[in-house]
């Protein structure tokens, strides 16, 4: 029954009680099911109340990404559990920094399409930048791509993060 | 601060084996004499004996182990307790704080490995917050689908004083689950059932672990409905078996009746049980047409396996007491359809006699064995536990259970060895009660060793071992998959059971011919102390009836004759 239906993506945002492991737990319980994890970002966001937030990027049927959120729920320190993808719209964001190395012609390049994707350039050299690039998924893909043939190095990002719209929170 | 933590919150007893990481514990009580401490002989014994006072009682059983193996060994009781939602409260030594992580003696990341195999687990690194985090622990072990919390004590947060300050409150502060259920639910759920022509409750370990008074309202709700209903493996107890009523255990090894109810009903009303795979067989051809209401406590059991089409999240009993309002207010009684051509059918399937084999006089049966067994006993209300095998379908398939919290059993995870700790655990809990452990020649051996607990403790718990020389259920899928070729399932160079028992202090048993049977039962139930009965039965019996793992319901096999082979990814399936 599990293996029907069509693959979906989903982004789900999770409230946590900030306490040792409760990261383990919820990476633990992806690995222990079987459940796919395409990006997952943690912070603490109240400190007061020692509250963090985890955004998964997850994909799998909807059985199965009905029973990832539920599964979520059971966690003892998991607070709160919503998908962002089916309850309404949501803006999510990933950062990401890109490190380009290039003389002449293609250091021109680079530069100029950074300035096309709205990157910053946070460091440079005479041979290198790193950019800065915010964004949805998508379009850091695209600009990762372009730079390979401009002297790409490496990247580093962080996986989405994502609210939803309007004036309600968690 | 632990030992009062835990009398303040009323523990009796604490199953345990001590180590240098909780000698601290050990040395405080010493000084009391509130808890009584039952020793072991190994630690996957004391989690499964406290699983065994936890389900008889409904309390909590409280373990406490050293750090590094004491936490290791009882992993398995862990996992057992997860897998049959079982609370229990694991207190485990861990080296002194300053040393975590340096590979020190006896150092294990019992939080790291228990994490998948618990409900929740603290490692307390504040003296200070001891009390709050030891009632939480409690809070969490029993609310909500219940299961095991490990609390991981570093040595020196033993030693170390600090206030003690008593919680005020013993919950937890976000972990809330639903209990009541959705009102409109339960009058869709009534509506359904009310025009239901062929209706079925199909109830699981839920309706126990939700408390006696949630078996009392399912049987009020059954004989106001007149569904018939059967119950899982860990569901036995919760309807009386002697009710007519009552179709027997479900799944692959349950009743000709039940299966077929399952499978042919139009309106199931699932309570407090997980469609597992032993039930369901095969997924795509599990009762096709029936409208399913699944009521459980743990939002994660539904839409797991199978598709149901009326989700209520809760407690058993109280939605159970819902539904009993529910079914008045709509005055289902009078409105519902005629039942006698679904009980006619029944009937039926119960004229197939399914349990029936074929008696011998020369050698006793194995089903014969639990015959009589259930036929001198039931009048002293008992407690029976079982290991894992054959003999436990066999348990499960002919002692009748009237009461819940009686049937004491590995469901999910199946351990070998289970059996005879929990009997401990359920004797040490009421001690006057007669408690019986079923086992096989093979899974009593594997936790054999707390035949000197019992002594030790007067737990006069009754072994029967069904001998049959051979890991029954290993040897049975061997015939029935791999034709007959049995591969380690024998059990060879076995222990004289008699003498071993003699060797522990207690009272070895046995026999052999069918005629002695009963004399040797008595004779179990009537000599004080721990007694082990070593009753030689049919060496190559098979349990049936059974459907074969992914087959469907209607597909059962009702003996040895019947079985046809299969391909090897049918197998691997299962």
């Amino acid at each position: 029954m599990n293996e029907t239906g069509t693959i979906e993506h989903h982004t789900i945002s999770l409230i946590v009680d900030n306490e040792a492991g409760v990261l383990a737990r919820v990476i633990g319980l992806f690995s222990g099911r079987g459940y796919n994890i395409e990006s997952l970002t943690v912070a603490e966001v109240d400190s007061e109340s020692q509250r963090s937030r985890i955004t998964i990027v997850t994909s799998g049927t909807r059985m199965i990404i009905e029973q990832i959120k539920a599964q979520l729920d059971r966690i003892v320190s998991v607070s709160k559990v919503a998908d962002l993808t089916i309850e309404g719209p949501h803006v999510s964001r990933d950062i990401a920094l890109i490190k380009v190395a290039g003389e002449g012609e293609k250091r021109v390049e680079a530069l100029r399409l950074a300035d096309v994707f709205r990157a910053r350039v946070v460091d440079s050299t005479s041979c290198s930048f790193v950019f800065e690039l915010t964004g949805q998924a998508g379009k850091i893909d695209a600009f990762i791509e372009l730079m390979k043939d401009l002297g790409l190095v490496e990247v580093a990002r962080t996986g989405a993060v994502a609210l939803s719209r309007g004036a309600t929170g968690l | 601060m632990i030992v009062r933590a835990l009398t303040e919150l009323g523990v009796d007893t604490i199953f345990g084996y001590p180590g240098g990481a909780v000698l601290p514990i050990y040395d405080e009580l010493f000084k009391q004499n509130k808890i009584r401490h039952i020793l072991v002989r190994h630690e996957q014994g004391a989690t499964h004996a406290a699983e065994g006072y936890a389900r008889t009682t409904g309390k909590p059983g409280v373990v406490l182990v050293t750090s590094g193996p004491g936490a290791t060994n009882a992993v398995t009781g862990l996992t057992d307790a997860m897998l049959d939602s079982i609370p229990l409260i694991c207190l485990t030594g861990q080296v002194a704080r300053a040393l975590i992580g340096n590979d020190a003696f006896q150092e294990a990341d019992t939080v790291g490995i228990t994490r998948p195999c618990t409900k929740h687990s603290y490692l307390v690194k504040e003296t200070a917050k001891l009390p709050k985090i030891i009632y939480e622990a409690f809070w969490v072990a029993e609310n909500g689908r219940p299961g095991p919390v490990v609390i991981d004590l570093p040595k020196d947060v033993q030693v170390e004083k600090a206030e003690y300050i008593r919680p005020n409150e013993a919950e937890h502060r976000t972990y809330h689950p639903q209990t009541v259920g959705e009102d409109a639910a339960i009058k869709v759920a009534i509506e359904r059932l009310r025009k239901a022509k062929r209706p079925i409750l199909y109830t699981g370990g839920g309706v126990i672990n939700a408390g006696p008074e949630a078996s009392k309202s399912l049987y009020d709700l059954a004989k106001k409905t007149n569904a018939p209903v059967t119950n899982t493996l860990m569901g036995l107890g919760a309807y009386p078996a002697s009710d007519k009523q009552f179709l027997g255990m479900l799944g692959m090894h349950g009743t000709w009746e039940a299966n077929h109810a399952m499978h042919d009903c139009d309106v199931m009303v699932c309570v407090g049980a997980r469609f597992d795979d032993r039930v369901t067989g095969n997924i795509e051809q599990f009762s096709p047409g029936s409208f399913k209401i699944h009521i459980d406590i743990d939002l994660s059991s539904i839409n797991k396996n199978v598709h149901v089409d009326l989700p209520i999240v809760g407690d058993a009993g109280v939605i159970l007491k819902q539904l009993l309002a529910e079914w008045d207010a709509q005055n289902g009684s009078k409105t519902q359809p005629d039942l006698t051509p679904w009980w006619n059918q029944i009937e039926r399937w119960r004229d197939r006699k399914c349990l029936s084999y074929k008696d011998q006089d020369d050698v006793i049966m194995p089903q014969k064995s639990l015959e009589r067994l259930y036929e001198l006993t039931k009048h002293l209300d008992p407690v029976v536990s079982t290991e894992v095998g054959q003999h436990q379908m066999w348990a499960a398939q002919f002692y009748g259970f009237d009461k819940p919290n009686r049937w004491l059993t590995s469901g999910g995870l199946g351990t070998m060895g289970y059996g005879f700790p929990a009997a401990v655990g359920a004797q040490i809990a009421d001690p006057d009660r007669l408690v019986i452990c079923i086992a096989g020649d093979a899974s009593i051996q594997m936790n054999i060793q707390e035949l000197s607990t019992a002594v030790q403790h007067n737990a006069n718990v009754k072994i029967f071992i069904m001998n049959n020389e051979y890991m029954g259920m290993v040897r049975q899928w061997q015939d029935l998959n791999y034709d007959g070729r049995y591969s380690h399932s024998y059990s060879d160079s076995l222990p004289d059971f008699v003498k071993l028992a003699e060797a522990y202090g207690c009272t070895g048993l046995r026999v052999s011919h069918p005629d002695e049977l009963d004399d040797t039962i008595r004779k179990m139930v009537e000599t004080p102390g721990p007694v082990v009965v070593d009753c030689c039965v049919a060496k190559l019996e098979n349990c049936f009836p059974m459907f074969a793992a992914g087959a469907k319901h209607t597909e059962i096999i009702l003996s040895s004759d019947e079985i046809e082979p299969k391909d090897d990814s049918v197998i691997a399936m299962v």
